[in-house]
């Protein structure tokens, strides 16, 4: 086991097999490789194999949301925890068998430096065809050699709203014009939009917008973006289908409000992995996931969460030093 | 090929089901599982029920039925229409009614002079801005409900034990 907090300095992206027509790449004593169906992942004390859809689908929302709040576990072995300007790279740390074999191995990074390696990879391994933000309905496969590949895909920027969307200067709204049609499974979601009437020069205050509708032609899944913002409050609605490609390991309290349609959760303890609670949340249930588990979600219908963070910086840091409880609240 | 035709289920408060939380080795409380339209169902209109919280910030579920009294705020708050259709009336007040760190929503008692801002008229699905400082009231003709993004306040209503799951 190494627990190792300096900065890893070492990157390397290695030439494309001859066979594959893939690159390779190291970060730290970490290396990454994939073939026609696998990922490999090695470190100094282990090994590991994931199947490449799965993998490129976790390694896309590590991408996608800056490597997000707290743990995204790629599977129960691998994965990475946000440090808010250093990443903490990791094989077994959250996995009592490994830990107890002494296989599990974490190192740190700089953000900055990590992420260019992570898109560098996502690029080079999705081929022609396959989106991984999108269900698995709705996109090609990522098997075979090397063809082709889907940056206009890969590149997508996650919607972050300064105050609300559709303000002047702001996220504007998805139209079919701006290329965001109305999903296959949200077809029967009204399009109207709100009456809104502003005096004159409160035309940048008073605003509103049709939020399911905006919600209808999201072209991506379990990809939270920012609609609105309180100080460090953030509405982070998204559309779900199929299974979040990763457990989601919380380091702070994240609540989830069911818009509509329903999604089944599992929930595990955050450090070991075993099993707590399974949620089952329908339309109008709100549910907080408390600081100390991993979730992943489970939906069979497209369906829209509302997903609620309080981005305060200082959160972390306090449930560490056991100064805020890891729930929301007690009663 | 089967075409299957999707249909999208939206709750209501005249229609609902909840879901819950089945517990394998934890609280149930650590969850606090409840559901919007429930609590709409047993809350007095615009009683502004925090449904979620983490630390200051909270989320507020109402009924939304007749009018409401009326609402200040010093920093802007976001309202959803979760069923049936609610107006919103928005007026600048002729000075600040509030300090500036000042949090949540306020209520104003009597009949606050203000210039007249504007109107949204919210449907199901609809988010509309409730603009820093601005005066607000909401309306609805039929039993609708709300939710609100804010922050903790002398406004919010906390009663945890009767709207959330306790038991497994």
């Amino acid at each position: 086991m190494v627990n190792d907090t300096s900065i890893q300095k070492h990157f390397a992206t290695l030439p494309q097999d001859n066979e594959t027509g893939y690159k390779s790449f190291e970060m730290g004593s970490f290396k990454f490789s994939r073939d026609e169906y696998f990922a490999y992942i090695t470190w100094p004390t282990g090994s590991h194999m994931m199947s490449i859809d799965a993998f490129l689908r976790a390694l896309m929302r590590d991408v996608a949301w800056g490597f997000f709040y707290g743990t995204v576990n790629f599977d129960p072995v691998f994965g990475t925890t946000n440090l808010y300007g250093q990443v903490e790279m990791f094989a077994g740390t959250y996995h009592d068998s490994y830990k107890e074999g002494g296989l599990d191995w974490q190192e740190r990074f700089e953000s900055e430096e990590l992420m260019p390696m992570f898109k560098a990879m996502v690029s080079d391994w999705t081929v022609e065809g396959f989106d991984p933000f999108a269900s698995p309905m709705e996109t090609n496969d990522a098997f075979g050699a090397k063809n082709g590949d889907n940056d206009e895909a890969v590149q997508r920027a996650r919607v972050t709203a300064k105050r609300m969307v559709g303000l002047d200067g702001d996220t504007p709204l998805r139209t079919d014009e701006s290329g965001f049609p109305v999903n296959r499974m949200f077809a029967d979601v009204d399009q109207s939009q709100p009456v809104v009437q502003a005096e004159p020069g409160f035309e940048d205050q008073v605003s509103a917008y049709n939020l399911y509708g905006y919600l209808s032609r999201s072209d991506v899944t379990w990809n939270p973006s920012v609609c609105s913002v309180v100080k460090e409050s953030l509405f982070c609605p998204t559309t779900e289908e199929y299974i979040l490609p990763v457990e989601h390991g919380n380091d702070r309290v994240e609540w989830f409000i069911q818009l509509s349609d329903e999604i089944t959760w599992e929930v595990k303890d955050k450090e070991s992995g075993k099993p707590r609670a399974i949620v089952t949340m329908k339309p109008g249930d709100v549910s907080a996931m408390p600081a100390d588990i991993r979730h992943q979600g489970f939906s069979n219908k497209r369906s829209m969460l509302l997903v609620w963070e309080n981005a305060s910086p200082v959160i972390p840091d306090l449930i560490k030093k056991g100064e805020s409880p890891v729930v929301p609240v007690e009663f | 090929m089967t075409t299957v035709d999707y249909k999208t289920e939206f709750g209501s408060v005249a229609d609902f089901e909840k879901g819950g939380v089945t517990i394998i080795n934890d609280n149930p409380k650590n969850y606090v599982f409840s559901n919007i339209y429930d609590v709409a169902n047993t809350s007095a209109p615009y009683e502004r029920v925090v449904v979620a919280i983490n630390r200051e910030y909270v989320i507020e579920a109402a009924r939304a039925e007749g009018a409401s009294p009326l609402y200040t705020n010093a920093h802007d708050e976001f309202v959803l229409c979760m069923d049936g259709e609610v107006e919103v009336e928005l007026m600048k007040p002729e000075v600040a009614l509030l300090p500036s760190d000042a949090e949540g929503a306020h209520l104003v008692e009597g009949e606050a002079e203000g210039q007249k801002m504007g109107r949204l008229v919210l449907g199901r699905g609809h988010q509309g801005l409730l603009p820093a400082g601005c005066l607000y009231r909401f309306s609805s003709v039929k039993v609708s409900v709300i939710s609100v993004q804010s922050i903790l306040g002398p406004v919010s209503v906390q009663k945890w034990a009767d709207i959330c799951q306790t038991e497994a």
